[in-house]
């Protein structure tokens, strides 16, 4: 029986989340006045040794993304660090329950990540719609100015830092860091090339570290704990614990802290009370709209970062939406193919024109068509072309809930 | 407060464009950003008017139309489609006599779908203005629609 390692979540339901007190007397800002004694460089290697990997979705080693942020552009004045906070994968509702729940934890990474840089400026980029998470955060930032955790000169050491609070307004894409960079800069959200990355050229052409809201509330506890704690958890290649959501047909949907590894059998079962009213399993999306399906032949398998991809499945965000025998696969891929199409921004043209068409290549299944597997394996070459033609991550999405859909599920949609 | 007042709060970079825009619509009684108020702040930040109106125009918080005193945002992404998201705004629609993107008559709603609000443990699940409102059944819409009547 699987129980939950609560880490970044150890705070959840047992302080006022309003009251910096609460949170300094479990131990808060420890792990900042430790970093504050430490060299900017000693605390890269603790993060990058402590084996903590980007929990927003791509998974890239943390400390690799501060390494290069850190030593790109010797010359240039300012370098930054942008919270992404603006949490919009659906089924992912992992950094709302930090922010709304214990905003001090991310902050107080987010000033550790602006130290080990060598930044005295960070941004939270906050989705618009997340209105408790931003009054939240709002007063821990207030509160951490008072207390003296930001601004001039933080806890006598003579480091400066600010943090501002900037509003997403309703944009899937400016999830993706380099969109995310344009829209803080003040334009519409459409991707950038890269080459260069964020940690060559960010926000107003400076090095820019980009890191997610989880992804920053480990950061603390690493640095006040030690890497050997940190790697107690997890795997040797997936260290410490993952939050997953997990929605659809189990009887506790909500939110589960564990260590890295555990399988999907062990998350339904042992945390979320099994399938909702014993219905049997048929299948998870994992990941969210831009994540794969997985049936039942995936129910053992462990959720790690690598063993996942080598099975052509992704661990993303975390979401884990679980779908019982009487959902339709369809309706699911439709529901994901639509919302691709809708949060589209329309730069590229193939993922622009090819997403509205995915759409209506889906429907034709329903509509008579007579060789309904050759439209499917259309429609998974369609999404593998406007992948390999697409700038970001957003046209690079649909091929993974339509290729796995197909992989599992193509009885069920030519049906 | 008149549009200037609410955008010289804002420091005078670009970066506060959003944070701007935000700010006027929320406090403008019809929820949307007036030709007028856009054009302000493209001269406070030095922006050309199109630039401006390009943001305003892409993200889809940001409206250049009237809207009513309360916005129902509806979630219609996978999880709370699973959930039967499309019987609820059929509901609304039908409650409201006005389809999603209208307002009605009286001025008081406006019914807009919007993607995942982050609250798929207890979908399906809509905002009204800040609030937000989970485990939607047709019943308990109308109760809460009653609260703002």
């Amino acid at each position: 029986m699987i129980k939950e390692t609560r880490v970044t979540l150890k705070n959840i339901g047992k302080i006022n989340p309003e009251s910096i007190d609460d949170y300094i007397a479990t131990g808060g800002y420890e792990g900042l006045k430790k970093a504050l004694t430490m060299k900017p460089f000693s605390i890269i290697d603790e993060i990058l040794e402590a084996g903590l990997r980007g929990r927003g979705g791509a998974g890239f080693s943390t400390g690799m993304k501060k390494k290069f942020t850190s030593e790109s552009c010797q010359s240039c004045p300012q370098r930054y660090v942008v919270v992404n906070a603006d949490e919009g994968e659906p089924g992912t509702f992992k950094d709302r329950v930090i922010m709304e729940q214990d905003p001090h934890i991310y902050l107080e990474g987010t000033i550790i990540a602006a130290y080990s840089i060598r930044a005295t400026k960070a941004y939270i980029y906050l989705r618009g719609e997340y209105t408790d998470s931003i009054t939240r955060t709002r007063k821990a930032i207030a509160d951490a100015y008072e207390r003296g955790f930001l601004g001039k000169n933080i806890l006598n050491s003579g480091f400066d830092c600010d943090v501002e609070l900037r509003l997403g307004a309703g944009s899937y894409l400016c999830g993706e860091e380099l969109t995310m960079l344009e829209s803080l800069e003040g334009k519409r959200g459409n991707p950038r090339i890269k080459p260069p990355f964020p940690a060559e050229k960010g926000v107003f052409g400076a090095p820019t570290l980009v890191n997610n809201v989880e992804t920053l509330a480990n950061v603390p506890l690493i640095i006040k704990n030690g890497k050997e704690w940190y790697r107690q958890f997890g795997t040797e290649r997936s260290a410490g614990t993952k939050i997953f959501t997990v929605s659809g047909q189990v009887n506790k949907p909500g939110y589960y802290e564990v260590e890295m590894g555990i399988t999907l059998r062990q998350l339904i079962d042992d945390l979320c009370g099994g399938m909702l009213d014993g219905k049997p399993f048929k299948a998870a999306l994992l990941g969210g709209a831009a994540g794969t399906f997985v049936d039942v032949s995936m129910l053992d398998e462990r959720m790690t970062y690598d063993n996942l991809k080598e099975k052509g499945a992704t661990l993303g965000s975390g979401a884990v939406i679980v779908m019982a025998e009487e959902d339709s696969i369809y309706e699911v891929l439709h529901s994901c193919l639509r919302f691709f199409k809708h949060e589209s921004c329309g730069k590229c043209v193939p993922c622009r024109v090819g997403t509205t068409l995915m759409v209506k290549d889906l429907e034709r299944l329903k509509n008579g068509v007579s060789d309904k597997e050759a439209l499917v394996q259309k429609l998974v070459k369609d999404s593998k072309m406007i992948a390999s033609t697409s700038l970001c991550p957003l046209g690079q999405s649909p091929i993974l809930p339509m290729e796995s859909a197909a992989r599992y599920f193509t009885d069920e949609l030519v049906s | 407060m008149t549009p200037e007042e609410i955008i010289s709060k804002h420091p005078r970079t670009n970066d506060n464009l959003l944070n701007i825009l935000h700010d006027l619509q929320n406090n403008h009684p019809e929820q949307y950003l007036t030709h007028e108020a856009m054009d302000k702040v493209a001269q406070y930040l030095n922006m050309t008017k199109s630039s401006v109106y390009g943001v305003v125009d892409y993200y889809s918080m940001l409206s250049t139309q009237p809207r009513g005193k309360y916005i129902i945002r509806l979630c219609i992404s996978p999880v709370c489609h699973i959930k039967k998201a499309s019987g609820m705004l059929a509901h609304l629609e039908q409650t409201l006599g006005i389809r999603a993107g209208e307002t009605t008559s009286d001025k008081l709603f406006t019914i807009e779908v919007a993607e995942c609000l982050g609250q798929c443990q207890e979908a399906p699940s809509m905002m009204i203005n800040e609030k937000v409102y989970n485990n939607l059944t047709e019943e308990r819409i109308k109760e809460i629609l009653a609260q703002y009547k």
